[in-house]
């Protein structure tokens, strides 16, 4: 593995000749909660100084960069007695995305698992991936952090260049030879022994500071043992079955699929739209016969599907730790709290 | 009636006579239909309006789709919409007033109606009693949503006649839409909202402008309004705060008169 060292002022310098030629996006302050605690979100950024990257935790995940949303999968232009189809992946030019904490990175190597795998590629996904450049940055654990449970607080892959502050530099960690070559654009330093020291002690500063802890032994066993568990009802009965969960989670891919047609009559579209298995439709089929529907069994194959089905194919599970579901969950629904609630022996 | 030589996908479409109605409103859904110039041509182009008071000064009787906008509240109102029922081969309700009462229906929660006539009204002979949506009188075959209505949903709803289209609405609240917008939560700011419990199709209007939902669209299929009562509280939301919202557009009553009732059972 390849380290440099970088001052501080040398990345403002970077972010400068990357913003000049290249779409950036990364943490910016949006406001302040009732509490005074500031508000972050992922977006476009042309000045350095607009940059957040100390940022405590965005609202919303670095999601909708690779999964929009809203995304038209094919337009139609239809004539007389013909049509058309029109495919964009709707990714019209590179992207640097400048300061991804683990648990974020962790999400996209997990989608990748799904959306670039061999069964079922999506190339929308995979065209804005393949196409972004990714430079991660430490996190300060906060409370409701438990990605160290998920086995989501260290980013081995799945990113160009990994940064950790070390007080007066940065500690970078080199993955690819375009995070190498941004780098000759720059003053770097190889590390010394001090700057090791240093990075030691950040990361041993940074472990100290998780107290959310989720007990993941023989989970999957317990999650099959307790399908009919009451516990569920309970959970059920708080869940507003808005979407919130699926909405900020970093690794909730599911959607749907609409086609429209517009005024005139000569064009259409095929939209997919995020959805989330906790809405009341979710697995109503046609003839309008609903597989799912009481909001508590919704709410329990969410848990199965990040938390049992994904470990088992693919030994990890969907969820990375970050926190932000119960976190914005209205009626206070949270990871650590349901799966204390199903391993509980009471 | 065909629409001369227009087509979708090789198939020739209908271009049905459509008739705009007003009831108790503000009118403000129909002038919603007008107000989007950019799409006005192509909205003409699908559909023949024969009937638009708000709009032109010819009238019809004959057309097959009725868009009918406002509440009603008086006897001669009752004919006027049992005339137009009979006419129409469709029969919409245009926007809150038309599906739940709207904010007119705020008069029904008056215990004394002849009180509130002779404060709003004063001596003046106005026939007015409890206000109903249109459903109460007639049968609605479609209903679309919102105080007032999103021009760009009505003309879905048109195109989707016109194609033969199925017409659907989503289920799910308004916190989709919200979220997928990126709007910060206004419970994140201390505010209330009835987003979680109010259908969707809005694109969040009002919270994306920082203001919390007022339910003006209803509920959304299966809304969980215990949980939307207990987080509102949780939140020192008060319960005459929780019912201004439920009330004002009538679309919750179910569960407004039935919270309530639940209040006057607890302070008598």
């Amino acid at each position: 593995m390849l380290f440099k060292v970088i001052a501080k002022e040398e990345l403002k310098r970077l972010f400068e000749l990357l913003a000049s030629s290249h779409t950036v996006v990364g943490p910016v302050k949006t406001g302040r909660d009732r509490t005074g605690l500031p508000l972050y979100a992922f977006d476009e950024v042309e000045r350095f100084e607009d940059l957040s990257l100390d940022y405590a935790m965005t609202k919303i995940p670095a999601k909708r960069f690779f999964l929009p949303y809203r995304e038209d999968m094919a337009v139609f232009e239809m004539r007389k007695d013909d049509w058309n189809k029109k495919v964009d992946y709707n990714m019209d030019r590179p992207r640097i995305f400048f300061g991804m904490h683990p648990c974020d990175i962790n999400a996209l190597n997990r989608l990748d698992k799904v959306l670039m795998g061999e069964t079922y590629p999506m190339p929308y996904y995979i065209a804005k991936r393949q196409n972004t450049v990714i430079i991660g940055i430490d996190c300060t654990p906060r409370p409701y952090c438990f990605c160290r449970s998920m086995a989501a607080d260290t980013a081995l892959h799945g990113f160009d260049m990994f940064l950790t502050d070390i007080g007066e530099r940065y500690f970078a960690e080199i993955l690819s030879d375009t995070a190498f070559n941004f780098l000759r654009l720059i003053k770097t330093a190889e590390p010394a022994g001090e700057d090791h020291v240093l990075y030691k002690k950040a990361a041993a500063a940074r472990n100290e500071r998780f107290v959310t802890q989720v007990d993941t032994t023989d989970l999957m066993k317990i999650l099959d043992m307790e399908f009919q568990s009451d516990v569920w009802k309970q959970w059920g009965d708080k869940c507003l079955s808005c979407g919130t969960c699926s909405n900020v989670c970093p690794t909730c891919y599911c959607y749907s699929v609409e086609a429209t047609v517009d005024l005139k009559l000569t064009t259409a579209r095929k939209t997919k739209m995020l959805y989330s298995c906790n809405l009341i439709d979710f697995a109503e089929v046609a003839g309008a016969h609903n597989f799912r529907p009481e909001r508590h069994i919704r709410l329990k194959y969410r848990y199965y599907h990040k938390h049992r089905g994904f470990v088992e194919a693919y030994e990890e599970s969907l969820c990375v730790g970050c926190g932000r579901c119960g976190e914005s969950c209205l009626a206070g629904i949270t990871v650590p709290e349901v799966i204390a609630s199903v391993r509980s022996t009471l | 009636m065909l629409n001369s030589g227009r087509t979708y996908l090789g198939v020739p479409v209908s271009r049905p006579k459509v008739g705009f109605f007003d009831f108790s409103s503000c009118e403000g859904c129909q002038l919603q239909m007008v107000n989007n110039e950019s799409t006005l041509l192509d909205f003409l182009a699908l559909v023949q309006i024969v009937n638009f008071r708000e709009a032109m000064t010819g009238e019809s009787d004959d057309y097959d789709i009725a868009f009918v906008e406002g509440s009603i509240t008086r006897p001669d109102e009752v004919d006027r919409l049992q005339a137009i029922r009979s006419r129409a081969k469709v029969l919409v309700a245009l926007g809150s007033c038309a599906c739940f009462g709207g904010v007119n229906q705020l008069k029904n929660r008056f215990r004394d109606l002849p009180w509130v006539k002779e404060t709003v009204y004063g001596g003046a002979a106005v026939e007015t009693d409890v206000v109903r949506p249109l459903h109460d009188v007639v049968t609605v075959d479609l209903m679309i949503y919102g105080c007032p209505v999103r021009k760009e949903e009505v003309e879905k709803v048109v195109t989707n006649i016109a194609i033969g289209k199925e017409i659907a609405y989503p289920k799910y609240p308004v916190c989709m839409e919200c979220k997928a917008n990126e709007n910060i939560c206004l419970f994140d700011l201390g505010e209330a909202c009835l987003g979680p419990v109010t259908r969707a199709g809005c694109g969040a209007w009002c919270p994306g402008s920082r203001a919390g939902c007022w339910g003006c669209r209803g509920p959304a299929d299966d809304p969980n309004m215990e949980q939307m009562k207990r987080l509102m509280q949780e939140r020192g939301i008060s319960e005459e705060m929780i019912l201004d919202r439920l009330e004002c557009f009538g679309g919750f009553c179910e569960f407004s008169d039935a919270l309530r009732a639940e209040m006057s059972k607890e302070n008598p």
